[in-house]
């Protein structure tokens, strides 16, 4: 017994919740398997009540066809409205009256058959079929056993996307997090081999847990390659939790992970060695864990004038391998060949300083850590930009040799003087 | 047989992980750092002092630059949180292949984030700045912590290159250079601050051998 649905509204999902053998026909048909549901619902009638009951529930609308083949009922969903339940051995009587249109035949045999006077499904079935293979072929034949419903063939079923999630209920609320990573170590390890069966792996983690105060504490591991890597992901799950622990005791553990294909990279000979990026995500989740999570990335300039504009790429939790984590390198603008170029070392904040200034010039600089007389100097180098913004800047720079041995830059901005950072 | 081939024969293979092969240089950058050194080793720790002002940090990211040329990934420590990405971009480091570990004027901090990168592996080369740490602190880092470091790049293509104000490493460096600015060169009009003079001495391996380059303000392609 076979089902068809033709109409609106998330079919698919629908058809799912009565049997696992879906087939997607077309965009507003499906047809499912309905061999078993007597059993769950009592006869046809009862199984095509059930099924417009819960149609009307979700908000499905479609017209509804149970047969004892699947493009019988095909036919009778697209051709008749409502419920259509056909009789084992009367399709072809059943489906007399529906035109040829509705088996979507090849323009150039509807024109034969047009030009036949042949428009309906009972005029197909009651031609010779010797008479029609000679005439048009196989499609002819198949047409033929369309119109008699005496096609017999398959499901085409479709795969319900897999969820790759576990979860578990604890028997009593879990305070430490080191208890907690034998739960995760298990969940890990069921959701690892359902992965690895199916020659998947994750790039993905999410952790749901509800703890003893109703609350939810919520995290999301995402790792710069695709890894089946158990391990990995305990330890990297163990650092989370210590950086950002659940507020209260946990009851329920809920753990999914995202399918995605495995990574397939071929190295090469001449290919310069890079970290292997599962180890130095946990490399850096380590790190992270004293120095802090927005302290570790890759550098990017940003595109303003705005002197120290930077960003670090992957802080925050989520860090690309460096040169590999966008894919496609960034192209590389700039940057001298050969030789040094003078660097700065820049004071994060930048140092408030005192300044004496004779004939406009500084000839004397105070700020923590550096002081002295002004030996050599040049500048005043003046930029500003962003004038048109809320946040405008300016600033008049100078470098300055102290006679303290070192070279500084220092600047002179709207609040006062600053020293900047030193050249070395 | 005589008394040394009879002992060479029954203590080779125990003395055996004692015989290093010479490790592969790699360029700096600076090719006058290169006549005196033949490069940077792999495998090894390489520290470069001097005082502040003295040509440390433009040597370091010329090395970091030649480095990400090279296309490998770097990783720099930074112990005093001063490292000045647009300078490094104008010197020709790539940063998109620099890790960059901001430990925030923490020494500790720093030299455990190495030990972690360096113990992690897959680094064409990492670098420590301790450039500002002040050389109290700096001296207090024991040798142990250095030899660890050492160990953990030993055998591998990874270059480890340290920067400080004073040399802390001592054996544990298989190269040191030392820094010293010689003379500026500066401009009334842009950019400011023209050049700098710097002479290198190699002070290990123990002949002394020194080179003069010049940092420039601006990036000549």
């Amino acid at each position: 017994m076979f089902a068809s649905l033709h109409g609106s509204g998330n079919l698919r999902a629908f058809a799912f919740e009565f049997s696992p053998m879906v087939e997607q026909t077309a965009s507003d048909t499906v047809t499912f398997d309905a061999e078993g549901l007597e059993r769950l619902f009592g006869p046809v009638q009862d199984i095509a009540t059930a099924v417009l009951r819960r149609a009307g529930e979700t908000g499905v609308k479609a017209n509804l066809a149970l047969a004892a083949n699947p493009d019988a009922a095909i036919c009778a969903a697209r051709g008749f409205t409502g419920v259509s339940i056909l009789p084992q051995g009367d399709e072809a009587k059943f489906l007399a009256s529906l035109s040829l249109q509705l088996m979507n035949p090849s323009p150039e045999l509807q024109e034969t058959l047009e030009r036949w006077g042949i428009r309906r499904f009972q005029d197909l079935a009651a031609l010779p079929p010797l008479g029609i293979a000679e005439r048009l072929g196989p499609e002819g034949l198949h047409l033929r056993l369309l119109a008699r419903g005496e096609v017999e063939r398959k499901l085409v079923p479709l795969e319900d996307p897999p969820r790759f999630a576990d979860e578990l209920e604890l028997d009593y609320p879990v305070e430490l997090l080191e208890p907690l990573a034998f739960v995760l170590s298990r969940l890990l390890g069921g959701l690892a081999t359902r992965l690895a069966t199916r020659g998947l792996a994750t790039d993905e983690l999410r952790l749901r847990l509800k703890l003893e105060n109703r609350a939810r504490h919520e995290r999301m591991l995402r790792l710069p390659v695709p890894s089946l890597d158990q391990r990995a992901f305990l330890k990297l799950l163990q650092l989370d939790l210590a950086a950002h622990p659940p507020s209260a005791p946990v009851v329920h553990v809920q753990l999914e992970a995202n399918p995605v294909k495995p990574r397939a990279a071929q190295t090469g000979l001449y290919v310069p060695v890079a970290p292997e990026p599962v180890k130095l995500e946990l490399t850096l989740a380590r790190i992270r864990r004293f120095v802090g999570e927005d302290k570790v990335g890759s550098p990017e300039l940003l595109d303003t004038h705005r002197p120290g504009a930077f960003r670090i790429c992957g802080a925050g939790g989520v860090a690309p391998v460096p040169g590999l984590a966008a894919g496609v390198a960034r192209k590389h603008t700039g940057g001298k060949t050969t030789g040094a170029i003078i660097t700065l070392r820049i004071f994060r904040p930048p140092r408030v300083a005192r300044v004496v200034v004779d004939s406009g010039r500084p000839s004397f600089v105070a700020a923590e850590g550096v002081r002295g007389r002004v030996l050599q100097m040049a500048g005043p180098w003046r930029t500003s930009g962003d004038w048109w913004t809320a946040d405008p800047w300016e600033r008049d720079e100078w470098d300055i040799a102290l006679s303290d041995g070192a070279l500084y830059r220092i600047y002179c901005a709207p609040p006062g003087w600053f020293v900047e950072g030193s050249y070395d | 047989m005589s008394g040394p081939a009879v002992l060479q024969k029954q203590f080779e293979s125990v003395l055996q992980w004692q015989i290093r092969t010479n490790p592969e240089l790699v360029r700096t950058g600076v090719s006058e750092i290169d006549r005196i050194t033949g490069g940077l080793p792999r495998g090894c720790l390489t520290e470069i002092f001097g005082p502040a002002s003295s040509g440390r940090t433009s040597l370091l990211i010329s090395i970091l630059a030649a480095a990400t040329k090279r296309q490998e990934i770097c990783a720099l420590v930074d112990g005093e949180d001063c490292f000045d990405p647009v300078s490094a971009e104008a010197a020709g480091v790539r940063l998109d292949r620099l890790l960059w570990i901001r430990c925030g004027h923490n020494a500790e901090h720093a030299l455990k984030a190495a030990d972690l990168l360096t113990q992690g592996g897959g680094f064409g080369l990492v670098a420590l700045d301790l450039g500002d740490t002040p050389p109290r602190t700096a001296r207090r880092i024991s040798l142990t912590s250095w030899f660890r470091l050492r160990r953990a790049v030993e055998n591998t293509p990874t270059v480890l290159v340290a920067i400080a104000q004073q040399p802390n490493a001592k054996t544990c460096a298989s190269l040191m250079l030392e820094c010293k600015r010689e003379r500026v060169t500066w401009s009334g009009g842009t950019p400011l601050l023209r050049a700098m003079h710097v002479r290198v001495a190699r002070r290990k391996p123990i002949r002394e051998v020194t080179a003069n380059f010049q940092a420039d303000a601006d990036a000549v392609e």
